[in-house]
C-alpha cells in the first residue's frame, strides 16, 4: 500500500527580550544556575506577573510577517500541572484567545518550488526551568534561570507531507524570526524547539490517521530523523495488523528512535482557565499599524526581489535569502562590486565552501562582505584573472592583507594585458619549443586547436598566472599560424 | 493609650504626650499579657517594632513626621513581610520567612507606621470564624466563647481588645467586614484594584483585596490613603488618583439616597440583628438621608458562584506549595509524586484541601463550562444588579452578617459556615467597596452595619460611616476584656 505522511509542527521560539515575559529578571543564556530567577520567577507566595510589552510587540511582528490575523483581544490562561521546574504549578499561556490568529508560511522545497503551510495560530507563554538529572547523586537539580523566558508557540495546520517539508517549514520559521530579530534562533541553546505531530494514512484517504506527538525535537536534522523513524514505525505497525495509539513520544537522537512517554489515558488534564492576575491584552489598530510599518523586508519578499530585480535564479535567490546574515552579506558584496550574479557566485561558491570547511557561520567570516565585493570588482575590471582572484581570496581569508588591492599589489597578481609584454613571452616560449612548434606546423589545421593548449600553459607559467588568458590565446594563434 | 483611635494617638504623639516607643512598649506589654487568651497574633515582632518606633520618634524630633509616623498597627499574616515569618495561618508556611515586603507593607513602612506583628487568620484566608488556623482559633474579646469571625479574625480581635489601634486585613468574600462586625470595629474592603495585591498570598486573585481595620471610619480613611494607589507590580491595580479620604469625611449627609436591598432583610436574618440594623438606618434618616427599598435579584446566586470561582482560582494559586522550593516538605520522600502527595497532605488543613478539591473538579475537562463559565456569567449578573441599584441610590445598607458572632465550634458544617457570608460575598464578585461599622449589640456581641457603594466611592463610604460615628458611640465601646485587664 502507498502511505501518505501527515505532519503538523508546534514550534517554540524563545523571544529575544532582555527581560522575562512576566518579570524583570534577565533572559541571558548560560548564567550560573538560579542566578537569573527573581521572586516572580521562583513563584514565591504573593508575587504577581506583569506582562513584558516587548514580548507582545515581537509576537505581533511575527503575526504580521506571516500575514496572520491579529485579534484585538488576547487572553492569558493558566495551564495547571505539577513539575519541579514549573515553580507556580501552572504555566501562563494562551489557550482560548491567542495573540496571533491564522496565517501562512511559504516554504521552499529542494527543487526550488514553493508551498504554503497554514499556521493555525501562535500564542505567547512562559518557558519552564530546567531539571538537571546528572551530578546530583540520584536527586534532581532545578535551574530556574530559563523559567519565565518568553516563548512564542507557533502551531501549524497538518499541511506538511514529508520530513523534508517539515524541515523546510522549520527553516522558514527560523528565517522569519531571525529576520525580524525577535529570536536569536540558536537551536543548540534551545532558542527554537519543536513538537512534531505525525500520522500516516493510505494515499487517497481523506481522514487523518491516529497521530503521535514527538516532544522536544531541537534541530533541523533531528526533525527529519525523528519523522523518518516515526513514519516507518507507524507504517510497520499498521501493516503488521496493529494500531497506532495516540500518545506522546520522545526522540532519542543517540539511538535514532522515538519512545513512548505517555498515552492519551495518562495525559494531564491541564484545567485551563483565564489567569486572574493578568488583564486581557488589547491591541489597538494604531499600535499594530505602527509595528507593520516598521517590519523589515522578510525572506519571501527578499527572495522575490533577488529574482526579479537582480535577475538571480530561483535557486540562488532562495539560498541567499535563507538567513538575514547571508542576505545582508550578499547584498553588501553586490553593492560594492556592482554585479549581482558575480556576487551570488562568489558567496555561494568560494565563500560558502571555505565557511563550510571550517564550520563557521557567515557572521564570523574572516573575509568581510566589503573585502569580497572589492575582490570581485577587480575581476570585473580585469585587474586580475579568475585564477589570481582565488589566490587573493585565500590570502584575505588568511588575513594576509587588508584589501584585495593590497594583496594584488604585494603579490604582483595584477593581470598583464600589455600586448607587447605578452608577445615577448610568446616569442620566448616559441623559441624554446622547436619540437612542439614543428608538430604544430605538421598537424592538420583542425587538430591545431587542441595543440595550442601546451603553448598557453607555458606562457601562463612564464607570467606566473598574471597574463590575460584570452589575449594569450589570441596572440599565440596568430603567431603560430604565421609560422605555418 | 490603648483605647484611643489612630487619629487621637497621632494627635497625642504630635503633642508630645508620649513617644512612639512608649506607646509601642505599652501595647507590646498588653499583647504579652492578654494575647495568651485571645491568640490573635501568630508572630509578635518585638525588636523590629521598637526599632521602628525609635526611628519614628527620631523623625518626629527632626520635624519629619507624617500623619501616620509612629503609629502602631498589625498585619494579617497573609502580607509578605521581609525577614519575618509569613505563615498565612498554615502549617505549609510555618517555616516560611519572606525575603520581600508586600506593597502594602512597603507603603505602611514608608509612612512611618510601626508593625507589632502578624495576626492570626483562617488558613490561606479560607474561613469565616478563624477556626481554620494552624495556630488555633482566635477568641472574640467581647465574649471569649465566641469566634471573632474570619478570615481576618486575628486582626479584628487584636484591634477590639486594644492590643493595637489598627490592623490590616484582606477580604475575598467578607474577611474584613464580617470579623469587623463580630468584633465591634470598623473594617473597609476597598474596590478591587484600589490597593495593590503584590505580596499578599493569593487565595482567589480576582476577589482578594486588602483593607484597613480600626476603631473608626476616620482611622480607616487615614490608612486607606496610605495603602491605595497604582503599583506597577500588580496589573490589576488601577492607575487612578488617590483622593484625600480624610478631607471628605465631614460632608453632611443631607439628600443621601440609601437603598435597602430587600434580599438582605429576608429569611435567615437574626431578628435582633435586623432590629439593630434598622435602628442604625434610622440614624441616617435623622441626618437627612432618604431610604428606599431596592432589589439585587441575583443575590441568592452569589454564594454558589463564589464557591466555584474562589476555589477554582485557589486550586491553581496553591499549586506552588509543592514542597520543592519553600514551605513544608515531608520527611524522606521516596519519589516526586510521594513528595507532592505527602507534603501537601501534611501541610494543608481540611478546609484548604476541600477548596482545592472543589476548584480542581470545577476546572476539569467536561465540567469547566457547567461550573466555571456559568459562575462567571452569574458574576456579571450580580455586578449588574449593583450597577443598576446605584443608578437609583448612592449607597446600599444592610447587615454585615446574618447573626452576631457565633460560639466557637458551633458551625461544624462547611455549607452552614459558607452561608455566614451571604451579605458580603456578592460585593467581592462585583468588585465594589464595602465598609462595616459597629451598630449595636445583641447581648454582649456586636452587630455590624454594612455600607456599600459603587466602584471607587471609598471616600463617600468613609464619609457616610464617619457621619454615623459622629452621631453614635458604638465604635467607642470597648469590651470588658480590654478594660479589666488594663
Amino acid at each position: 500500500m502507498q502511505w501518505e505522511t501527515v505532519i503538523g509542527l508546534e514550534v517554540h521560539v524563545q523571544l529575544a527580550t532582555r527581560s522575562k515575559i512576566f518579570s524583570g529578571a534577565s533572559t541571558a543564556f548560560g548564567a550560573e544556575p538560579n542566578t537569573q530567577a527573581c521572586a516572580v520567577d521562583l513563584g514565591l507566595p504573593g508575587v504577581l506577573p506583569v506582562l513584558n510589552e516587548a514580548a507582545v510587540a515581537m509576537a505581533v511582528q511575527f503575526g504580521l510577517a506571516i500575514h496572520a490575523e491579529i485579534p484585538e483581544i488576547s487572553v492569558f490562561d493558566r495551564k495547571n500541572y505539577f513539575y519541579p521546574d514549573l515553580p507556580k504549578g501552572y504555566q501562563t499561556s494562551q489557550m482560548y484567545h491567542p495573540i496571533v490568529g491564522a496565517g501562512e508560511v511559504e516554504i521552499t522545497l529542494d527543487d526550488g518550488s514553493t508551498k504554503r503551510i497554514r499556521v493555525h495560530h501562535a500564542h505567547l507563554e512562559e518557558d519552564a526551568g530546567k531539571s538537571l538529572h546528572e551530578d546530583f547523586h540520584g536527586m534532581t537539580g532545578v535551574d530556574l534561570n530559563r523559567a519565565g523566558t518568553p516563548l512564542l508557540e507557533i502551531v501549524s495546520e497538518p499541511d506538511l507531507r514529508s520530513a523534508k517539508e517539515a524541515a523546510a517549514y522549520l527553516k522558514a520559521i527560523h528565517s522569519i524570526v531571525t529576520y525580524l530579530g525577535i529570536s536569536d534562533g540558536n537551536m543548540a541553546e534551545g532558542s527554537m524547539r519543536c513538537d512534531v505531530n505525525v500520522s500516516v494514512r493510505p494515499r487517497g484517504q481523506e481522514a487523518y490517521g491516529t497521530r503521535a506527538e514527538i516532544k522536544n525535537v531541537n534541530s533541523f536534522r533531528f526533525v527529519e530523523r525523528a519523522i523518518a523513524f516515526e513514519v516507518e514505525r507507524q507504517v510497520e505497525l499498521i501493516e503488521d495488523g496493529g494500531k497506532v495509539v495516540q500518545e506522546t513520544r520522545l526522540f532519542d537522537p543517540d539511538r535514532d528512535e522515538t519512545r513512548s512517554m505517555r498515552t492519551k489515558e495518562e495525559a494531564n488534564d491541564y484545567r485551563y482557565f483565564p489567569c486572574p492576575d493578568l488583564l486581557p491584552v488589547v491591541l489597538d489598530q494604531a499600535y499594530v499599524d505602527h509595528l507593520r510599518s516598521n517590519l523589515p523586508e522578510l525572506p519571501a519578499e527578499k527572495r522575490a526581489r533577488f529574482e526579479q530585480e537582480l535577475g538571480l535564479s530561483a535557486y540562488d535567490a532562495s539560498l541567499l535569502s535563507a538567513t538575514r546574515e547571508m542576505a545582508d552579506f550578499f547584498e553588501e558584496a553586490k553593492n560594492v562590486c556592482g554585479d549581482a550574479k558575480q556576487a551570488a557566485n562568489w558567496v555561494q561558491g568560494e565563500l560558502s565552501g571555505a565557511l563550510n570547511r571550517e564550520s563557521l557561520p557567515i557572521a564570523d567570516s574572516p573575509v568581510s562582505a566589503r573585502q569580497l565585493g572589492e575582490l570581485i570588482a577587480r575581476v570585473i575590471d580585469d585587474t586580475i584573472n579568475g585564477k589570481a582572484a582565488k589566490q587573493v581570496f585565500q590570502a584575505l581569508w588568511n588575513g594576509q592583507g587588508a584589501s584585495a588591492d593590497d594583496i594584488i599589489e604585494a603579490q604582483g597578481l595584477k593581470q598583464v594585458t600589455d600586448s607587447g609584454a605578452i608577445e615577448s613571452m610568446i616569442d620566448q616560449v616559441i623559441a624554446e619549443s622547436p619540437g612542439q612548434v614543428a608538430q604544430y606546423r605538421d598537424a592538420e589545421p583542425d587538430k591545431r586547436g587542441k595543440m595550442i593548449g601546451y603553448f598557453v600553459g607555458q606562457v601562463m607559467k612564464a607570467s606566473r598566472g598574471t597574463a590575460n588568458p584570452q589575449q594569450v590565446n589570441q596572440l599565440l594563434k596568430e603567431k603560430l599560424d604565421a609560422l605555418c | 493609650m490603648h483605647d484611643k483611635t489612630l487619629v487621637e494617638l497621632a494627635r497625642a504623639l504630635d503633642a508630645g504626650e508620649f513617644s512612639s516607643r512608649e506607646l509601642t512598649q505599652h501595647l507590646l506589654g498588653r499583647i504579652d499579657r492578654l494575647d495568651g487568651e485571645l491568640n490573635s497574633f501568630i508572630t509578635v515582632t518585638f525588636d523590629q517594632a521598637l526599632a521602628a518606633a525609635d526611628e519614628a520618634d527620631a523623625a518626629r524630633a527632626k520635624g519629619n513626621a507624617g500623619p501616620l509616623t509612629g503609629l502602631p498597627l498589625a498585619l494579617k499574616d497573609i502580607f509578605c513581610t521581609r525577614g519575618v515569618k509569613t505563615s498565612c495561618g498554615s502549617k505549609m508556611l510555618d517555616s516560611f520567612v519572606s525575603p520581600y515586603d508586600a506593597s502594602v507593607v512597603e507603603k505602611l513602612r514608608a509612612a512611618g507606621t510601626v508593625s507589632l506583628g502578624k495576626t492570626n487568620m483562617d488558613e490561606f484566608a479560607m474561613g469565616s470564624s478563624n477556626e481554620n488556623s494552624h495556630y488555633g482559633p482566635v477568641h472574640n474579646p467581647w465574649d471569649l466563647t465566641a469566634v471573632p469571625g474570619g478570615s481576618s479574625g486575628g486582626s479584628a480581635a487584636a484591634v477590639a481588645a486594644g492590643l493595637v489601634p489598627a490592623a490590616m486585613g484582606t477580604d475575598t468574600g467578607g474577611s474584613i467586614r464580617q470579623p469587623a462586625a463580630f468584633c465591634g470595629i470598623t473594617g473597609l474592603k476597598p474596590t478591587y484594584g484600589r490597593v495593590s495585591r503584590y505580596g499578599i498570598i493569593a487565595y482567589a486573585s480576582s476577589l482578594d483585596q486588602a483593607g484597613p481595620m480600626a476603631h473608626s471610619a476616620e482611622d480607616c480613611a487615614l490608612l486607606l490613603g496610605a495603602i491605595a494607589g497604582h503599583d506597577l507590580r500588580d496589573s490589576t491595580c488601577v492607575a487612578r488618583g488617590v483622593p484625600n479620604y480624610s478631607e471628605e469625611l465631614a460632608a453632611p449627609l443631607n439628600g443621601l439616597k440609601i437603598g435597602l436591598p430587600s434580599e438582605y432583610f429576608g429569611d435567615g436574618l437574626d431578628p435582633a440583628v435586623e432590629k439593630a440594623t434598622r435602628e442604625a438606618i434610622a440614624v441616617f434618616e435623622s441626618l437627612g438621608a432618604s431610604v428606599r427599598e431596592v432589589s439585587l435579584p441575583h443575590t441568592h446566586y452569589a454564594i454558589p458562584a463564589y464557591y466555584v470561582i474562589a476555589p477554582a482560582e485557589a486550586s491553581s494559586n496553591l499549586s506552588r506549595f509543592d514542597g520543592v522550593r519553600f514551605g513544608h516538605r515531608c520527611d524522606n520522600p521516596v519519589d516526586l509524586i510521594d513528595l507532592y502527595k505527602r507534603s501537601r497532605a501534611e501541610g494543608f488543613g481540611d478546609e484548604v484541601k476541600r477548596r482545592i478539591l472543589i476548584g480542581t473538579h470545577t476546572l476539569s475537562e467536561g465540567f469547566f463550562d457547567a461550573y466555571y463559565k456559568k459562575a462567571q456569567q452569574v458574576r456579571r449578573l450580580i455586578r449588574q444588579d449593583f450597577l443598576d441599584a446605584f443608578e437609583e441610590v448612592d449607597v446600599l445598607m444592610g447587615p454585615a452578617s446574618p447573626t452576631p458572632a457565633f460560639d466557637l465550634g458551633a458551625n461544624k458544617d462547611p455549607v452552614s459556615m459558607y452561608l455566614q457570608d451571604i451579605y458580603t460575598i456578592a460585593v467581592n464578585l462585583a468588585g465594589i467597596p464595602g465598609i462595616s461599622v459597629p451598630a449595636g449589640f445583641v447581648g454582649s456581641r456586636p452587630v455590624g452595619l454594612q455600607i456599600l457603594g459603587s466602584h471607587f466611592t471609598e471616600a463617600r463610604l468613609l464619609n457616610v460611616a464617619h457621619q454615623f460615628q459622629q452621631a453614635t458611640d458604638w465604635h467607642r465601646r470597648r469590651p470588658a476584656f480590654a478594660e479589666e485587664n488594663a
